[in-house]
């Protein structure tokens, strides 16, 4: 841990919000604010999309395996920064959550329409750059940037 | 086609943001895991699912859906709806099955999305 650092410089615009584990009913809530935010602000709709399926996924993945955690939004002259932090417990294997269809998610999760193991890969997939690092027992974090003139 | 086009061939019934019939659709997605639908769908698509929780309506609020067919009788509960209502999401139910609406509606012009 401890790769990942977030660029404070030149923040127009900073969000965040915290997400508790469990919670499905409100899972979607933080993302719901972040979207109409960046729809306020007049960002291209493929941007606004791209940024509300990652901070969804995100925010699913906090809900369904995370002891909590929070999501921080740093809206930038060219592109927009999305860091996603938890309190654990950890993923052990990184690369394999990466994979497509890999997941550990609970029967709870599954019921609700997750667990596809789709989440990560399609974090990284509308994200122009994407970084996470994990450690059991600590947590997860992970950068992600969309800039505006890409994809 | 539009949205009420769609409810008239499989006579579904409109259950929330009757004010979006007029819109219309492109493609259709019949899914009920909301992982998938996330990571292919875009807008101006018709989502069919038998899943009726509150994900279904986040879902489709974060990729710009327009309209739900709820499929095989399922019925979201009262805050689900509210929650489409609020978000301007127009959901429609039917009894038949997914395969089912799926033909119907093929058969009239619509189609899948490409992956």
């Amino acid at each position: 841990m401890g790769s990942i650092i977030k660029n404070e410089e030149n923040v127009a615009m900073r969000l965040n919000y915290t997400v508790d584990n469990d919670d499905f009913t409100r899972a979607g809530e933080a993302s719901s604010k972040i979207k109409q935010m960046l729809k306020q602000l007049a960002i291209d709709a493929n941007i606004v999309r791209r940024v509300a399926i990652a901070t969804y996924e995100a925010e699913i993945n906090l809900v369904i395996h995370s002891n909590g955690g929070t999501i921080e939004v740093f809206i930038k002259q060219d592109c927009i920064e999305l860091y996603v932090e938890d309190n654990g417990p950890g993923i052990k294997d990184v690369s394999l959550a990466m994979t497509k269809g890999f997941s550990t998610a609970t029967a709870v999760a599954r019921e609700m329409g997750f667990g596809a193991g789709m989440g990560l890969p399609n974090m990284e997939k509308v994200s122009d750059t994407f970084e996470i690092e994990s450690e059991v027992g600590v947590g997860t974090r992970i950068k992600m940037v969309v800039f505006y003139n890409t994809k | 086609m539009q949205i009420k086009n769609i409810a008239e061939i499989i006579k579904a019934d409109v259950i929330a943001y009757e004010t979006g019939i007029e819109h219309e659709v492109h493609v259709a997605f019949g899914s009920d895991l909301m992982s998938d639908v996330l990571a292919y769908v875009e807008g101006d698509t018709l989502l069919i699912t038998g899943l009726v929780n509150h994900q279904v309506i986040r879902t489709a609020e974060m990729l710009d859906i327009k309209v739900i067919l709820f499929v095989r009788g399922k019925r979201p509960t009262e805050d689900v709806i509210a929650l489409a209502n609020e978000k301007k999401i127009t959901l429609m139910v039917t009894q038949k099955p997914m395969f089912t609406v799926s033909g119907l509606l093929y058969q009239e012009g619509l189609r899948g999305i490409e992956l």
